[in-house]
């Protein structure tokens, strides 16, 4: 797949920050409920670059990214609860602490391929509810209750309100990361990612010291959504142990199908997909009961389950790669 | 003592559970070299079936037999229209497949009968056995029913035909499609039977852990906990496998519990249930891939 052309890249970011200064404007187009909606659209873009790095670039396959995201969440949380400490620096510390656990897990996941990793990892997310409401950890998480905590304050006086200053905060977090995730898959490591996704044996001969790659990128990848998670505990200034369930992973999983697996504008797409059907699947329950008189509560689950299945048949690429053939093709013909 | 007993006694019915979901995970392991992630929650959806039919008004047996009936008629229709093209795919797209699947029965078992948790009635009679006060009427009749099973499946896989045409097509399609062995279908036969099979435990364990969409999770992880520990891809082994680690569920909690007792301090105890089928199956999947019965299989690249 080509890289996204540059030109378009700046029409994009110019978008991106000038559109909620519109906001005096139109009022109607830059509500504050958007605004929070296009916040938790970058976070899931986050979270799904973090599991593309590792499936889609390093052929790991996890079921359990939900995992890393509430060690992420549950680390900002803590810190923020009972140390005090500002949320800018949950990050880094969020994106430390999950590097460490992804790292560790990232060790038995060596002697792991395929269906086997995908079963430890679908083992992971279905604990980590329970995890998380140990009892020795109880005074620190929470327990079952989860932790309340505070909106991120606006700076220096800024002219913004909270939503304003939360939108900017997550999207200069989701410039940086992907920037920095371009230029690593640019690199002589990104390579070496990529040569053992496509052949694991031909990179071992060729020098390439797997085990440290596949364990390092185990680490980034769990940093990535790591960090996208504390960035959830401060937008929606809460965490619970139940939010963290098997369905978050499933989550993420429908967002690099969707997007595309190995492909960072797919990372977007697909965050910005699930966030939107996740919000519309309401909507279309109540046009299903109302308008067409059916007694059936459509989930959002249901339209994830379905286009999984359908996108492996028709676009096995996922929509930006699937959408990049068809142009192809119409343009050939 | 009484006490360790009866933990053991409760920990041979839940392992009579897990050993019929790992022997479905493994019929499908042997046959296509999937991990049916979804075998859990298309159980789940069997037994609502059969919830449905008893609402219905009919007789717990009837609606037992006509909910295994339909899941595997459902299975079987699964495999040839979902997974059957995918047979040559890539591990992602199967996987992928597998937890669309997952996420399909469970919401659409939430949109049709709710997520309210239901209660869901025992077939067996409430009189009490000689040695009741160690082991529960249900839970001796969920044993008694799993081991039915089994040996029913032992019995057709040994002794009929279409058992060992199954059997010839999991182990070497081609030389079976060359004897004439419709390989094709022994495939789809075999992914109703494990719905079959499934079903039979979801319903079984709906009286115990209540019936929602959610109920076959944790069943689910420690069915593959159990498919590992025998050693996947060997049915004795699997049965074996649930029986020990339903025991060693109960053990666990057990322990647990006489230490917070006599020290009083909580190490381990029921609300970690899932932690230890993480732990297990981690630990066997690094350590011991081939389980305790399997065959270690060399790769030759």
């Amino acid at each position: 797949m080509p890289a996204f052309p540059k030109k378009w890249l700046w029409v994009v970011l110019v978008v991106a920050f000038g559109w909620p200064l519109l906001a005096p404007v139109f009022p109607d187009l830059v509500s504050n409920y958007r605004l929070f909606l296009v916040s938790t659209m970058i976070i899931a873009a986050i979270a799904v670059l973090g599991l593309n790095l590792l499936t889609g670039f390093n052929g790991q396959i996890s079921l359990g990214h939900g995992a890393f995201y509430a060690v992420g969440a549950y680390t900002a949380a803590i810190l923020m609860d009972k140390l005090n400490v500002p949320y800018y620096a949950t990050l880094p510390a969020a994106a430390v602490v999950c590097f460490v656990v992804g790292y560790l897990f990232g060790q038995p996941a060596l002697k792991l391929e395929g269906h086997y990793l995908a079963l430890a990892t679908f083992a992971l997310a279905l604990a980590v509810p329970q995890i998380l409401k140990y009892k020795w950890l109880e005074d620190l998480t929470g327990g079952v209750q989860g932790i309340v905590l505070m909106k991120p304050e606006v700076p220096f006086n800024l002219p913004l309100n909270e939503d304003q200053w939360l939108y900017y905060y997550c999207l200069v977090t989701m410039v940086v990361l992907f920037w920095a995730a371009n230029n690593m898959l640019n690199s002589r490591s990104g390579r070496a990612m990529m040569a053992i996704r496509d052949h694991y044996m031909a990179a071992d001969t060729m020098g390439i010291n797997t085990a440290r790659y596949k364990t390092v990128t185990f680490g980034i990848s769990a940093a990535y959504t790591g960090i996208a998670g504390a960035l959830s505990a401060s937008a929606i200034a809460f965490v619970a142990p139940d939010s963290f369930n098997i369905f978050l992973s499933i989550k993420f999983l429908i967002g690099l199908v969707v997007g595309g697996v190995g492909s960072l504008v797919g990372s977007v797409v697909g965050g910005i997909f699930y966030v939107l059907v996740d919000n519309s699947a309401q909507a279309i329950s109540t046009f299903i009961k109302n308008d067409l008189g059916l007694q059936f509560d459509l989930s959002a689950y249901t339209i994830f389950g379905l286009l999984l299945i359908i996108l492996m048949y028709l676009m096995p690429q996922g929509i930006v790669g699937g959408v990049y053939l068809l142009f192809r093709r119409l343009r050939r013909s | 003592m009484e006490q360790f007993l009866e933990q053991i006694a409760s920990g041979l019915a839940n392992g009579a559970i897990y050993a019929c979901v790992a022997l479905a995970l493994v019929m499908i392991y042997v046959s296509t070299d999937h991990l049916n992630f979804a075998q859990g929650e298309m159980a789940m959806f069997s037994t609502y079936i059969s919830w449905q039919l008893m609402n219905w008004g009919l007789n717990f047996w009837v609606a037992f037999v006509l909910a295994v009936l339909v899941s595997f008629v459902l299975g079987v229709i699964i495999e040839r229209a979902i997974l059957r093209p995918l047979h040559n795919a890539p591990v992602l797209s199967v996987v992928v497949v597998f937890i669309g699947l997952l996420a399909i029965c469970n919401s659409v078992a939430g949109a049709i009968w709710s997520y309210l948790i239901k209660e869901y009635p025992s077939p067996f009679p409430k009189s009490t056995f000689g040695f009741a006060g160690v082991i529960g009427p249900h839970q001796l009749g969920v044993v008694l029913v799993t081991l039915v099973v089994l040996a029913l499946l032992f019995l057709f896989f040994r002794y009929t035909p279409l058992g060992l045409a199954m059997r010839a097509a999991a182990q070497n399609p081609q030389m079976a499609r060359l004897v004439g062995v419709r390989v094709d279908w022994m495939l789809a036969l075999g992914w109703g039977l494990a719905a079959a099979i499934g079903a039979v435990a979801g319903i079984m364990v709906a009286h115990i852990v209540y019936l929602d969409p959610n109920m076959m999770s944790g069943i689910l992880l420690y069915a593959f906990a159990a498919a590992l520990v025998g050693g996947i891809g060997n049915p004795g082994g699997a049965v074996v496998g649930g029986f020990i680690v339903g025991v060693l569920e109960n053990m666990v909690a057990y322990v647990g519990n006489m230490i917070e007792k006599t020290t009083g301090v909580y190490i381990i105890g029921n609300g970690e249930k899932l932690t230890v089928a993480l732990i297990i199956v981690i630990f066997v999947l690094t350590v011991k891939p081939a389980g305790l019965f399997g065959r270690v299989v060399v790769k030759r690249v």
